[in-house]
């Protein structure tokens, strides 16, 4: 139930601004990838292009190709909708639909794939039990998702993105909003993740990086403007200890970025 | 002037800066607070004169008014004795903002999303001046429209109507009325929706547009379609703002004097017949009463005016209820 994402010479445009620039890299099913660089260097952006999601703001475009298990997601015969019900994905802020209960916020997303009602309430038990919330919120699933903090919100996020079963889990920063023992709370839940999913990660903190992913992904940009370009994709023990490339041993001993 | 003196030793200086911009900041907080405090009182005191002119100016007339004044349907307050009462007004008032509601409101927020959601950005944004445009067509014209072009284009379809859907109580046509004339409540409400679109479009819109987009996101990444995005993510979010949209559109249909005065054909009857021609409002009553009544009429006229106060604050405070409570339930689980 994970898939291999290959990234074939992607670029992502803003307009005429080109933010990612020709990457081309694959993410081996069942491992955990963190894509790192500096602020503005376009990693969220990539990865907001392996479920489509870059081409929802306005003016935003993709050329080039992601491949799931070999299918073009951009091909003009893939519905945009299976695309993201295949690649789910957690934000950078907890964002659990405010007026809904704790049930219905991880039952989101089964509903509108059709899920059979009576079969929603052990779903939703078995995706609350993966993210560690099950025995913090079984008194009050009916209660407002608002009303938890933010820890809890994001494993709410993360329970509603799994609950549908993807085959991909993208994280867009999921810690840089918490404090630091919810931040443990989720690296540990990655850690379980990547037994069933696909986990591609983008962070800013390095040691994070270094401590869920099996691979790592630096990516930077030559100057303000410039679109972000793949400079290194390696074993994450490898690229933090021996980095190939100059601007990766720059960037994770803290000389720039 | 003064700068020179007070850099003279650098000690007076580090004092005398901090407490000199203090007391310049204590001043400016002084001045708005006790402004904006006048302004709201200014708002409150403006409504207690209405209140107070209309209940002082009436109270002549519902003293004299042979019959009950909330139950009587008939209007005749120069008679000898006077014999009148809002029932058939008040109910026609409420009809007609009734149906105008129930017209615009699925048309205004299917604008709103539509104009949010639909379209690029730029174009949504200058769809939405057009649609502006139509909050400033003073309501004489949308009048003059309805009477002198609805009213006839509608005439064969409300026959139509009452033929084939005359079963439905609302539909109703008993006396074969609206073979002839269609200066019915029904027009009234579709030119009152006219005139309210606008006003509930453009409230909806700029709530919308105030939707956290990590909701959207939100919903985009679990597979939803547009629709499904906008039911889940835009709708739940942004329902007490449309509630309040809604109200401004509410207020003003109930209010509307001129439109209603030139389109519908005045009777005093009390019936759900949409089609057929007649009933009255209180707004219209009044501006087509007034000039011609004498000094009993016009002080029942302002009567019935409490009654459309009374009836438009009911409302809004009735919905200002519902949203209360809906808002709170939501509040309340930070509690």
């Amino acid at each position: 139930m994970s898939r291999r994402i290959e990234l074939h010479d992607l670029s992502c445009y803003y307009g005429n601004r080109k933010v990612v620039d020709r990457i081309t890299m694959t993410i081996e099913p069942k491992s955990v990838t963190a894509i790192i660089g500096p602020s503005g260097c376009g990693k969220s952006t990539l990865l907001r292009a392996i479920n489509r999601l870059h081409e929802t703001l306005p003016g935003a475009r993709v050329e080039g190709r992601v491949l799931l298990d070999g299918d073009n997601i951009y091909d003009r015969s893939i519905d945009v909708v299976d695309v993201r019900r295949i690649v789910g994905m957690v934000f950078q802020r907890p964002n659990p639909f405010p007026t809904m209960s704790i049930h219905d916020n991880v039952a989101a997303g089964l509903k509108l794939a059709g899920v059979r009602r009576r079969d929603l309430d052990d779903i939703v038990e078995k995706a609350l039990i993966a993210v560690h919330l099950w025995n913090e919120v079984k008194d009050r699933l009916r209660r407002p998702a608002s009303a938890l903090s933010g820890g809890q919100q994001q494993r709410l996020c993360i329970a509603r993105a799994i609950a549908v079963q993807p085959e991909v889990l993208l994280m867009d920063e999921p810690c840089s909003a918490l404090d630091p023992i919810s931040t443990l709370a989720i690296e540990d839940l990655i850690a379980e993740l990547k037994n069933d999913f696909t986990v591609v990660i983008v962070t800013h903190n390095m040691q994070q990086a270094a401590r869920v992913s099996d691979m790592t992904a630096f990516v930077t940009v030559d100057g303000p403007g410039h679109p972000g370009r793949l400079v290194e994709y390696a074993d994450t023990k490898t690229l933090f200890s021996v980095p190939a490339d100059k601007r990766t041993e720059d960037y994770i001993t803290g000389r720039v970025g | 002037m003064k700068s020179p003196m007070r850099v003279g030793t650098r000690e007076t200086h580090d004092r005398a800066t901090p407490r000199a911009q203090t007391r310049r900041r204590a001043i400016g907080d002084v001045l708005f607070e006790r402004s904006v405090w006048l302004a709201a009182c200014a708002v409150l005191a403006l409504l207690i004169a209405v209140a107070a002119f209309l209940v002082w100016r009436s109270i002549p007339a519902i003293r004299q008014d042979s019959a009950n004044f909330l139950t009587t349907r008939t209007w005749l307050p120069d008679d000898t004795p006077p014999v009148f009462g809002v029932a058939a007004i008040a109910f026609g008032t409420a009809l007609s903002a009734t149906v105008a509601l129930v017209l615009a409101v699925p048309v205004a927020i299917g604008s709103a999303i539509f104009v949010t959601q639909y379209v690029p950005p730029r174009v949504g944004v200058w769809l939405g001046y057009c649609l502006d445009l139509l909050a400033a067509v003073p309501s004489v014209v949308y009048g003059l429209w309805g009477m002198l072009w609805l009213v006839p284009a509608m005439t064969p379809i409300q026959h139509g109507l009452a033929t084939t859907l005359g079963f439905l109580p609302f539909f109703a046509d008993p006396q074969g009325l609206t073979r002839q004339a269609s200066r019915s409540i029904f027009v009234v409400g579709i030119v009152l929706a006219a005139m309210i679109i606008p006003i509930i479009a453009a409230v909806t819109r700029e709530v919308i547009r105030q939707v956290d987009p990590g909701l959207r996101e939100a919903a985009w990444a679990l597979g939803a379609t547009r629709w499904e995005m906008v039911r889940i993510a835009i709708l739940p979010a942004s329902k007490l703002g449309i509630a309040g949209a809604v109200l401004l559109g509410l207020g003003r249909a109930l209010g509307e004097t001129i439109a209603v005065a030139l389109v519908l054909g005045t009777s005093f009857a009390v019936d759900f017949h949409l089609l057929v021609f007649g009933k009255n409002t209180i707004a219209a009553n009044i501006a087509t009463q007034f000039a011609e009544a004498g000094s009993l009429g016009r002080s029942a006229l302002i009567a019935s005016g409490l009654v459309l106060f009374a009836m438009t604050m009911l409302t809004t405070l009735l919905a200002r209820a519902i949203i209360y409570r809906s808002g709170s339930r939501e509040r309340s689980a930070f509690a």
